[in-house]
């Protein structure tokens, strides 16, 4: 099967996205960004073929008849149960490599110490994380480092003092491996695992019986399908250098406008709301930008500016928006600097003005800053589209509906729960066309 | 019926506060063919609007109750906000009645604003005003009559009616009434700065933006009158002078947190064009000369002005701070204002070399954030208290 | 094609620019043996002719600012300045002008520069120039003569224009100039020097127009800012400009004739992809730097508004000996940043169609808001007038702190790529 490849390298997360030679979206993957960008471009292409090889799987299942209903639970506890053995294979690396980092000399003291500490921790962490993926338990992430850097921590304290070893010492361990082995190339050998994870997730739903339907074999003949790397194309800008060559690199404005369009085909206008830059993208009715405006200088405006917020206020950054849509009342916040934002909050406060009304004139704020951007690059095109982080603050998206209604009149608004993977899936669809036009 | 002091600033923050300029509305309403003429600062000689028979409405942007979000695309961030400001009221219909708009010399922003408002309102009579730099008469003076009479012609067009002498004689009778009662009030506030808070004199002269002329030298006789009577106690403030508040202006609540961080404000800068020219001006002989001459040889000085002579840099300044018996100064510029910015190192060395205390900062036109300014407000009042 | 180790091949004009350029600033620093006296003024205004008939020297500190802003020294300076209490919002050039003044004054050739004997302040242009001599004046305490050039607000140059600039050029400039220089004035000095400009002038039209051909030989920005230097600056009216003129005429004809690009330091411009108009000063900090980023994607700038800052030519204006006086007035008033809006942006479509470009960018100076204010404006209606593709990218003239090359390179790559699209689109 012929896949083309779109990788997008952000600045918090890096994307893929697999694609057949239709056109259609096989496989989604992402990633925490890193260090070593080769890695992180990997990594979230492997995720994007095992995400791949799931909608293969899909696709073999579906036609068996007497599964259907069931193809979904299942897929869910196979994939579930795969992440699980992939995890362990990590963990085992990041046991490995604490190993090796507390046989460095200024522990020589220690090492009896450590070994015991570290096997314990283990074992500990491999219990805790199997139950992370139990069924039906919730995960705040599902990124590596995540999961298992909360567990070690729980787990090295209580072990520390049990085994006379500082606590700072298992931290350092762990701190210095984690690194290591993120930055490690990931191990593509995924078949293996799937199959491990079918053996679980059937034992699962009632033991060998469960297979009646042939479920094995279908996956099997899924795993079997060759996927062919045809083209790959990579953006994200802000790199001395990306891990591809010139020619399969396209910038991330234009891949942008292109996600989005493919995305909704009816896009003129797309707004982009990250973490540390805005761009305001026109494109026309092929997805070809014809105009574009960034704000990739100033904090005010993008998403930096709620996290800021949200340092200030001492909340999760998920809680913003929550607490905006309680406002009952209209706050103007003038301060277009991020820095006065927290000022000018206190200020407000100290006035008396409720949290939530406060909240809500922030998101105003930003929204509005947005806009410039938006204006500046020709204004809003029915049909707009938001994407973005941003874009998934309700508190932000009830502002800018309210400020597109007044200043531009009854504008279609697209707000895709996927937008994250846009830059990526233009950049899929560059590789697409520049492979067939080839072939 | 005699008005309080309270009931004509209420008046006064009505007409502040309405973005859709109703009452110049009313005004154009009440009468067939009667035209408006906008400005923007520092100065235009809005004698020949009046002898036209047209109404001058001077412009100060959009304030901090205006949200802008049209006029941000014709911006970048490191621009001031009174033309992106200026571009929203526009945009929004807020400025239709409008037949004519002009844009002084006073800094690149709005000289580049002036050919912008051609392009994007093409029917409007939109003139550049660009005023002398040299104060000769036979060379900066002539290049000025020339101008004037460029100006008058181009209103006489827009009024569909010549602008006779007789009717500029008048009008600058009527403007040097105007003057004279603006001196008045600021002369007051000066004397006893307690009967009249800055605040309300702010209003006052906002209204005056709007107003018909005549109306305004009313009010202005009025609030005189009403403050007199009214009695009003004083506070150990100290008093200062507000300077680098020419063109965008400052919110309101700015105005007020010095003043209520212990400070008179005995003079400012906000809204030159009404003590632009410091003396009568002659009604009798030429008038284009007589304004000519006023403008060369009587008027006020400030960041937008040439100075000819180094000697006479912060010169006005510091007769100011003579005259009004101000204890420092205050240099309040907006973010980005190249005249002021650019001229307050000359004028705060003036200031230092006469042992006059300064402080300075920078707002914008919806500075939001008070805090500072009366710390640094209250800290400096409170060291002219202690040391002064 | 170049790589980083090889020599930059020097041709005869930029080897007699560079003796031109250092002869001056030998003579600039050697007044005290020379007994020469300097002027200072400004690109946009420049009246050198009429200085150089008072044997006076001409020292332009904004010439000074992009020789220190080049060599990355004027990030130092900048940052001096504002210690000393010049505001972060205000021109760049004028803050390193004054942190060089706080730093020994020192010319590019290491040794002190005098102080000006006379600031002729051509307010031309530029509202900043006005301050910035009201600075040195404060200064240096010297002799100051201002000249008000009346900005072209309906895109026109009135009677009342010309005769007030004239009547100020004959009893103020020229009587200060007297004084100052202990030299009568002669018209018929001036007349000569008129003469040259106008030769000089000619060629260096032909030069600028020479872009209009497909497969540029020349780069209207990058290479077109040394291709302006000497009649932008101490040299208009001089022999030594007739003479470079000529030399640089006789090389761009023959890249023509050889089917050449233009040369830049990387070498030779292998490929034009992309034919551009630029508006708006370069930066200066980064200036290789940037031009390599047009170089990398075969990017060539046809024409730029930039190269019109000091006088513009090519509308059909010359210096006219015949008429002296009024004819430095005309060239003052028609300088770039001296027109209104409409007409910089007549003129900026003109060029988009004349030379045949794909698009225009707009290099944004955060410090200067003469050519600043009002250009996002001018995009759109270029782009709505033309049909062709605008960018709009942000830099400054001298502040290092502004230029950011991954956010200019992201933005260029972009434009280049969308005019790509745009391209294989319409085939």
């Amino acid at each position: 099967m012929k896949c083309y490849i779109g990788i997008d390298l952000g600045s918090t997360t890096t994307k893929a996205v697999v694609m057949d030679e239709s056109g259609d979206t096989l496989g989604r993957g992402i990633t925490n960004s890193r260090s070593n960008y080769d890695t992180a471009s990997r990594v979230a292409k492997l995720e994007a073929f095992i995400d791949t090889r799931l909608t293969l799987f899909r696709r073999e299942l579906g036609k068996i008849a007497a599964l259907e209903g069931r193809v979904d639970a299942l897929l869910d506890t196979l994939e579930r149960n795969f992440r699980l053995e992939l995890y362990f294979a990590q963990l085992d690396d990041l046991e490995q490599t604490c190993r090796e980092n507390g046989r460095d000399i200024r522990y020589a003291e220690q090492q009896a110490a450590i070994s015991e500490a570290l096997d314990a921790m283990f074992a500990q962490i491999r219990g805790r994380l199997a139950e992370l993926f139990a069924p039906g338990v919730q995960r705040k992430s599902d990124f590596f480092r995540d999961l298992v850097g909360s567990i070690y921590m729980q787990v090295a304290e209580p072990i520390a003092k049990q085994v006379g070893v500082a606590f700072d010492l298992l931290i350092h361990l762990y701190d210095k491996a984690i690194i290591q082995v993120e930055n490690r190339p990931p191990n593509d050998e995924v078949g293996d695992k799937f199959l491990k994870a079918l053996d679980r997730a059937l034992a699962e739903d009632g033991g060998p019986a469960a297979d009646a339907d042939g479920v094995e074999a279908s996956i099997r003949d899924a795993l079997d399908i060759d996927l062919e790397e045809r083209y790959v194309v990579g953006t994200g800008y802000g790199r001395v250098r990306l891990p591809f060559p010139k020619e399969h690199i396209r910038s991330e404005i234009l891949c942008h406008g292109l996600g989005a369009h493919l995305m909704h085909p009816g896009t003129r206008t797309v707004l982009d709301i990250g973490g540390q830059d805005t761009k305001g993208i026109q494109v026309d009715e092929n997805g070809i930008v014809v105009n574009f405006q960034m704000n990739d200088r100033c904090a005010a405006g993008c998403g930096r500016y709620l996290g800021y917020i949200a340092d200030e206020m001492n909340l999760g950054l998920h809680e913003l928006g929550p607490l905006a849509m309680k406002s009952t009342k209209k706050v103007r916040i003038n301060s277009t600097c991020t820095v006065f934002a927290g000022a000018e909050l206190r200020d407000r406060l100290a006035l008396g003005e409720q949290r939530a009304d406060i909240m809500a004139g922030l998101h105003r704020s930003i929204i509005l800053r947005a806009m410039a951007i938006i204006s500046r690059s020709g204004g809003i095109s029915n049909e707009f589209t938001f994407t973005g982080g941003v874009a998934k603050n309700e508190a932000a998206v009830k502002e800018i509906r309210q400020v597109v209604k007044e200043n531009y009149g009854d504008v279609t608004i697209n707000i895709n729960p996927d937008s994250i993977y846009t830059g990526a899936l233009g950049a899929a669809e560059f590789a697409r066309r520049a492979g067939e036009a080839t072939a | 019926m005699t008005m309080s002091s309270k009931e004509i600033i209420a008046r006064c923050e009505a007409i502040y506060d309405d973005l859709n300029f109703g009452v110049v509305r009313e005004w154009v309403a009440a009468a067939p063919g009667r035209k408006v003429i906008g400005y923007m600062p520092v100065y235009v000689p809005r004698e020949l609007i009046h002898a036209a028979g047209m109404l001058p409405l001077g412009i100060l942007g959009g304030g901090d109750q205006l949200e802008v979000i049209q006029g941000d695309a014709y911006y970048q961030s490191y621009i001031c906000r009174i033309p992106r400001s200026t571009i929203e009221l526009g945009l929004t219909k807020r400025l239709d009645f409008l037949s004519g708009m002009l844009f002084p010399s006073i800094c690149d922003v709005i000289r580049n604003l002036s050919g912008m408002w051609k392009l994007m309102f093409p029917e409007l009579y939109v003139r550049y005003f660009d005023v002398p730099q040299n104060y000769t008469d036979e060379i900066g003076g002539n290049y000025y009559v020339q101008e004037l009479q460029e100006l008058r012609e181009g209103l006489a067009e827009v009024a569909g009616r010549e602008i006779s002498d007789a009717a500029l004689r008048d009008s600058i009778a009527v403007y040097n009434r105007h003057r004279a009662l603006v001196g008045e009030v600021y002369a007051l506030r000066s004397e006893h700065p307690e009967w009249a808070p800055s605040s309300e004199v702010y209003l006052l002269m906002r209204a005056g933006m709007q107003l018909p002329v005549e109306t305004h030298s009313e009010m202005l006789a009025e609030y005189l009158a009403a403050v007199r009577s009214e009695d009003r106690p004083l506070r150990d403030n100290c008093r200062v002078i507000i300077n680098g508040s020419f063109c965008e202006q400052p919110p309101l609540n700015l105005i007020k947190s010095i003043e209520m961080a212990g400070c008179y404000i005995v003079d400012d800068d906000y809204m030159l064009i009404n003590r632009w020219l410091l003396d009568e001006v002659p009604v009798a002989g030429d008038p284009l000369r007589n304004l000519a001459d006023a403008f060369l040889h009587h008027s006020a000085d400030t960041a937008a002005k040439y100075c000819t002579k180094r000697e006479d840099t912060g010169m006005f300044l510091l007769e100011s701070v003579r005259k009004n018996r101000a204890e420092g100064v205050i240099f309040a510029a907006p973010s980005f204002c190249d005249p002021a910015l650019l001229e307050r190192p000359m004028l705060a060395y003036r200031m230092s070399e006469h042992n006059v205390p300064h402080i300075s900062f920078k707002y914008a036109e919806n500075s939001g954030q008070m805090q500072p300014i009366r710390e640094q407000a209250g800290t400096f009042a409170d060291s002219l208290k202690l040391w002064g | 094609m170049a790589t980083a180790n090889t020599e930059v091949v020097k041709e005869s004009s930029m080897l007699k620019q560079k003796a031109m350029i250092a002869r001056n600033y030998d003579a600039l620093t050697s007044t005290a043996e020379n007994g020469r006296k300097v002027a200072a003024t400004f690109v946009p205004g420049n009246l050198n002719e009429l200085i150089m008939c008072f044997d006076m020297l001409n020292n332009l500190p904004e010439i000074n600012a992009i020789q220190n802003g080049m060599r990355k020294k004027s990030g130092a300076l900048i940052q001096q300045a504002e210690k000393q209490g010049h505001s972060e919002d205000v021109c760049t050039y004028v803050k390193a002008d004054i942190g060089q003044m706080s730093r020994g004054n020192i010319a590019p050739n290491g040794k002190p520069m005098p102080a000006p004997d006379l600031l002729l302040l051509s307010y031309t242009g530029c509202f900043t120039f006005m301050k910035w001599f009201e600075l040195l004046r404060h200064e240096y305490g010297c002799e100051t003569v201002m000249l008000q050039v009346p900005y072209e607000g309906d895109g026109k140059i009135t009677r009342n224009m010309r005769d007030y600039v004239v009547k100020q050029l004959k009893e103020v400039v020229i009587p200060k100039l007297e004084e100052v220089s202990g030299v009568k004035f002669d018209i018929d000095r001036l007349r000569e020097y008129l003469r040259n400009s106008a030769e000089a002038e000619e060629n260096l039209v032909w030069v600028l127009e020479s872009a209009k051909h497909v497969r540029s030989p020349i780069d209207a920005y990058f290479g077109g800012v040394y291709y302006i230097g000497p009649i932008l600056t101490a040299f208009r009216g001089t022999p030594d400009a007739i003479e470079y003129y000529d030399l640089l005429r006789g090389e761009i004809e023959q890249r023509l004739a050889e089917g050449k690009g233009p040369i830049t330091p990387e070498g030779d411009m292998p490929e034009e992809r992309y034919r551009l108009v630029v508006e708006g000063p370069p930066n200066w900090t980064s200036f290789r730097d940037f031009w390599k980023m047009f170089y990398d994607d075969g990017a060539v700038v046809v024409a730029s508004t930039y190269t019109k800052v000091g006088g513009v030519y090519d509308l059909g204006f010359r210096h006219d000996p015949d008429h002296p006086l009024e004819s430095l007035a005309d060239y003052c008033l028609g300088c770039y940043t001296n027109r209104n809006l409409p007409q910089r942006i007549d003129m900026l479509s003109k060029y988009l169609d004349e030379y045949q470009a794909d698009g225009l960018l707009i290099n944004s100076i955060k410090s200067c808001n003469s050519f600043s204010a009002g250009q996002l404006l001018i995009m759109r209606e270029i782009e709505k007038r033309t049909g062709k593709p605008g960018a709009f990218i942000e830099t400054d003239l001298v502040d290092p702190r502004y230029f950011s090359a991954a956010n200019v390179k992201n933005r260029l790559e972009s434009y280049f790529q969308m005019i790509e699209q745009r391209r294989s689109r319409a085939a």
